[in-house]
């Protein structure tokens, strides 16, 4: 049954960037624009309301004192940094990735890449924590006081209204159109006729477009990404393809292995025989 | 052992409940140093292992979101699991190659593998926040095909009863049951080359676990063949716990060990450091290619260069030489020297992926360090696993000759 897995594993595309699902629905995810963001935190309301969490007092201005990771209570964060041009927000949030490490990790699929594109965590779940060890944004968030501890993470709302038909609660709240949804290919477009049309309000890159083989959410920005919190050595290779090579082994070392100690263990035997045969001659 | 001249057979369920009720009591002196530590610190580890269950992993772990994983999974399941490989490396010399010298301590390593996942592996499930789920990916509530954990969870679970196949001709020579002995033996080659395939696989795997942790591990340990060292060094890991734990079981249990068998223990001894010099050779060989292929060298001059220096050279080169110049010299206190240095260094390298070298970026006072709660709870599984085995040995033919019935077929 496990050769059966590896086979399966190694008919599995091995192109980097993915925008769509295997039924061929184009992923949705959202774009932030990071030069209209004013640090109201409308989206960590809304979100925490959507998700039935705490409500975060978002007038409260001393929160930006440091810089913020979300939580298991805080699935989205507001950060303020100080930058070349001035004071930049940025949210943060789970990067909903095209192929994502978290899901590839997970070995009873708790962890789930949704054909709409969110990232969903299910309860299936027991709890190994491997999803967190393989994120490389550090996003999957494991509640360690409860003994039923739940991975908290943003899922793009896909529960509590994507399902239905809607948009995700953050992106209905922003109140200065910094975040707009809609498919990568339709949110790289107006990326990038954005930059084109104002090349000196931008830096020349979309921060999420081919990261880690794509992510469904991307950013532009007025500065460079490592100076708004961005990890910029991340490659763009899919977290899940550094495994591939491992996992391919697998079938290969079921079949030979045995068929290789079967053949020495008979040669070996062979030799005992013979030996005992000339003794008795 | 005056049990061993008569041959007794447990047939009926009204004569077995008695015999494991006599096997049951205690033997020999109680009030030993080693009980009078164990007990304790087993008590204590019970006692906290009940407090996380109610109340969560945070209440007795120092895990973090940043370090999902500590010590449980870095010294017990990691390190544990390479210490076990003693198991299928043994098993390959004595079944597959035929090398008669080893069958004499072929029943203790193998039963020391097998407690050794059943224990340390085991001890994932105090580490798992929602334990009852672990049988998840064995029922099919969801397969996770394309993760590594779900072949490192599945590889566990077959090769624990591969073990236990390859253990149980002592469990029915110990009831008496002939019958069931031959079957079982007649089990025993292909439970072997099913273990050493599951081996291979599993222990690379532990190390495959951490290649999507690219970017967190320090560049000095993350390679793409981070799987082919963990298998590596888990042959020479094995190879040294079985001399380590060798030359304690025969000090300790010498009263189950006849003439022929003590005579030939310093010769096995000397063969193992050979085996062990061997495959630490091509582990520090492999180290060097990886060295020079990764093109790290501006990272030797930094406290992690030194760390990393500290574990090839002085943790894996010097015992490989002293294993060499113990086996030329025959001089077995250099072989042990060389054996517990070796152990130290799988214990920081597996620690090195999991913990220290993980997530290197964050400075100390953030940085992971266990708890006194979670070395307690691992020290209680240790002991553990030792009483079992203790009980095991003293009861079973594990470390003396099988009873004559079963040697005459």
């Amino acid at each position: 049954m496990l050769g059966a897995a590896g086979t399966a594993l190694t008919a599995r595309r091995p192109n980097a960037a993915e925008i769509a699902s295997e039924s061929g629905e184009e992923f949705k995810g959202v774009l932030v624009d990071t030069t209209r963001c004013i640090g109201c935190r409308s989206c960590e309301e809304a979100c925490a309301a959507a998700h039935d969490l705490p409500v975060p007092d978002i007038g409260d201005e001393s929160v930006f004192k440091k810089g913020r990771d979300t939580t298991t209570t805080q699935l989205t964060v507001v950060n303020r940094y100080e930058t070349e041009k001035g004071a930049v927000f940025a949210k943060k949030q789970c990067m909903h990735c095209g192929q994502p490490g978290c899901v590839a990790a997970c070995l009873v699929s708790a962890m789930k890449k949704r054909p709409e594109g969110p990232v969903t965590w299910d309860t299936n779940c027991m709890g190994c924590r491997y999803c967190m060890v393989s994120c490389p944004f550090d996003i999957p968030k494991f509640e360690y006081d409860s003994w039923n501890p739940k991975i908290q993470k943003c899922n793009l709302c896909w529960e509590e209204r994507l399902k239905d038909g809607g948009i995700p609660a953050c992106v209905e709240a922003c109140p200065t159109e910094t975040l707009i949804f809609g498919t990568k290919r339709e949110l790289v477009e107006e990326a990038r006729s954005r930059i084109y049309r104002e090349p000196k309000k931008y830096v020349n890159y979309i921060y999420g477009e081919n990261e880690v083989g794509g992510t469904s959410w991307i950013y532009l920005s007025a500065v460079p990404f490592e100076q708004i919190g961005f990890k910029t050595d991340l490659g763009t290779t899919a977290y899940p393809e550094y495994s591939t090579g491992f996992l391919y082994s697998v079938p290969i070392v079921l079949i030979l292995w045995p068929a290789f100690l079967m053949g020495l263990s008979y040669l070996t035997r062979r030799e005992d025989e013979q030996e005992k045969k000339e003794e008795k001659r | 052992m005056s049990a061993k001249a008569t041959p007794r057979e447990v047939k009926s369920l009204r004569d077995f409940v008695p015999f494991i009720l006599s096997e049951l009591k205690p033997r020999g002196n109680i009030f030993t140093p080693f009980n009078i530590i164990s007990v304790p610190v087993i008590f204590l580890g019970v006692i906290l292992i009940a407090y996380r269950m109610v109340k969560g992993l945070g209440s007795i772990t120092n895990l973090s979101q940043d370090f999902p994983w500590g010590m449980w999974i870095g010294f017990d399941v990691m390190t544990g699991v390479a210490f076990a490989g003693g198991a299928y490396v043994l098993t390959f010399v004595v079944y597959i190659l035929r090398v008669e010298k080893y069958h004499s301590i072929i029943r203790a390593t193998v039963l020391n593998g097998f407690l050794a996942y059943v224990f340390y592996a085991g001890a994932l499930v105090i580490d798992l926040g929602r334990p009852w789920h672990i049988i998840n990916p064995v029922i099919g509530n969801k397969f996770g095909l394309s993760s590594v954990l779900f072949l490192v969870a599945w590889h566990f679970l077959l090769y624990m009863t591969a073990e236990f196949i390859e253990i149980s001709p002592a469990f029915a020579e110990w009831l008496g049951l002939k019958r069931t002995r031959k079957i079982l033996s007649s089990l025993t080659l292909g439970a072997v080359v099913f273990g050493i395939t599951l081996s291979t696989l599993h222990q690379s795997g532990l190390g495959a676990l951490f290649m999507m942790a690219k970017g967190k591990i320090h560049p000095l340990w993350y390679t793409q063949f981070i799987p082919i060292l963990f298998f590596v060094s888990s042959i020479f890991a094995g190879l040294s716990l079985v001399i380590f734990e060798g030359s304690i079981s025969h000090k300790v249990f010498s009263d189950q060990l006849d003439d022929e068998h003590r005579a030939s223990h310093n010769g096995i001894l000397i063969g193992l450091a050979k085996g062990c010099a061997g495959a630490m050779f091509a582990y520090f060989f492999l180290k060097v290619l990886i060295f020079m292929h990764g093109r790290h060298w501006e990272y030797l001059h930094t406290g992690w260069g030194l760390w990393y220096l500290v574990e090839i050279i002085g943790l894996v080169l010097i015992p490989c030489y002293l294993f060499l110049r113990g086996a030329m010299y025959r001089n077995l206190t250099v072989v042990r020297v060389a054996a517990v240095l070796t152990i130290i260094g799988i214990i920081i390298n597996r620690l090195n992926y999991s913990v220290i070298a993980y997530k290197w970026y964050i400075p100390l006072p953030a940085h992971y360090v266990p708890s006194w709660m979670e070395i307690v709870t691992t020290l209680a599984i240790v002991f553990a696993e030792i009483w079992v085995f203790r009980w095991i040995v003293t009861r079973m033919p594990i470390l003396r000759k099988p009873p004559q019935w079963a040697t005459e077929e």
